[in-house]
């Protein structure tokens, strides 16, 4: 259980984001791969303890999940896997290591309080 | 109707501390010629023995140390001493994973002189280490014969993550009735073409295959060190 310590990085990273900007945080937007090894629920559970007595503190973390993007060989185009449990295309079967997406744990935006 | 949510665009890796020191590290060590291996397993898997056996067949033929996590005792850093090559534990507390930042702090006043390998054993736990880059050359991955033969399914992330599976405890598997078949079909599912070597390093079936595979990576990866 490493969400924790990932949520803390969040607030940290959106906190000095919003403090650089002047600007208040009604929500924060995350690009989640299915490869990050990070467990949404878990997450967003770690989210709101991290939240408290931040600047942050009320935010809500929006999670934008990602599926494993790989490149297929055979068919030379980029594919979405069926399951992360079969690194083959989904549509020829053609096996593939070569991920694309699918890692990313990125913050892609403040959303702004009105 | 409520009004367009105002978006402020910014895009940060949540990682990208541990990312910049992780990179850092990896420069270190290859402008010093040392080949960084990292060891995942889940608890119990055989990382410790495993360690202390490829240490001791290393010694004679290159400059090795060792890095061992752990959440508390330093019953493996003792244990991997008896290999007579320099070992350092690294305590972790309550966090389940090693950090590329631990890996730096640890080397501060480590005094060790010049390595050619240095391996990096994480905490037994198969799914956290799976997220650090902890400026390593090979990750290599382990699973023994006596958890079960679709663990890579369980567990894709940190296989698929890994450069190289390595099957432990190959001395039980007929009394545990292990499938390699199933375990290696498993492995290649998660994560194509990834090497998958069988040792026991109780008896030292496959140790020197092992050894072997290890000297061409640092050899390829390092042109100009002396392993």
């Amino acid at each position: 259980m490493h969400e924790l310590s990932i949520a803390m990085s969040i607030v940290d990273l959106a906190q000095e984001e919003a403090e650089l900007r002047r600007v208040q945080v009604d929500a924060v937007h995350l690009e989640l791969g299915a490869l990050s090894g990070v467990v949404k629920d878990a997450l967003l559970f770690s989210y709101e303890i991290a939240c408290g007595g931040t600047l942050l503190e009320g935010s809500r973390l929006i999670v934008r999940e990602i599926p494993v993007e790989v490149y297929c060989p055979a068919c030379q185009t980029p594919k979405i896997l069926a399951s992360i449990q079969w690194f083959c295309c989904p549509d020829c079967g053609t096996p593939t290591s070569e991920v694309l997406h699918g890692r990313e744990l990125m913050i892609t935006a403040l959303e702004l309080k009105q | 109707m409520n009004p367009e949510p105002r978006l402020l665009e910014v895009r940060k890796n949540v990682l990208k501390q541990n990312d910049v020191v992780a990179r850092a590290l990896r420069e270190r060590f290859r402008a010093q010629g040392t080949f960084v291996v990292s060891l995942v397993s889940s608890p119990g898997a055989g990382k410790t023995t495993f360690l202390e056996k490829t240490l001791a067949l290393c010694r004679p033929r290159c400059r090795v140390a060792a890095l061992v996590g752990d959440l508390a005792t330093e019953n493996d850093a003792r244990r991997l001493a008896r290999s007579g090559a320099p070992v350092r534990q690294i305590t972790t507390g309550t966090l389940c994973h090693l950090e590329a930042a631990m890996i730096e702090h640890a080397l501060v006043d480590w005094d060790v002189g010049p390595l050619d390998i240095l391996f990096i054993e994480n905490v037994g736990n198969l799914v956290c280490p799976a997220s650090y880059d902890l400026g390593e050359d090979l990750r290599a991955v382990l699973l023994s014969v006596t958890e079960g033969e679709d663990k890579p399914l369980k567990y894709p992330t940190i296989f698929n993550s890994a450069d190289v599976a390595i099957i432990t405890k190959i001395d039980l598997a007929a009394a545990v009735e292990f499938d390699g078949q199933a375990a290696c079909a498993s492995i290649q599912a998660v994560r194509p073409g990834m090497n998958v070597l069988k040792v026991s390093a109780k008896t030292n079936e496959g140790m020197e295959a092992y050894l072997q595979f290890l000297m061409e990576n640092a050899s390829r990866n390092l042109p100009k060190a002396s392993v």
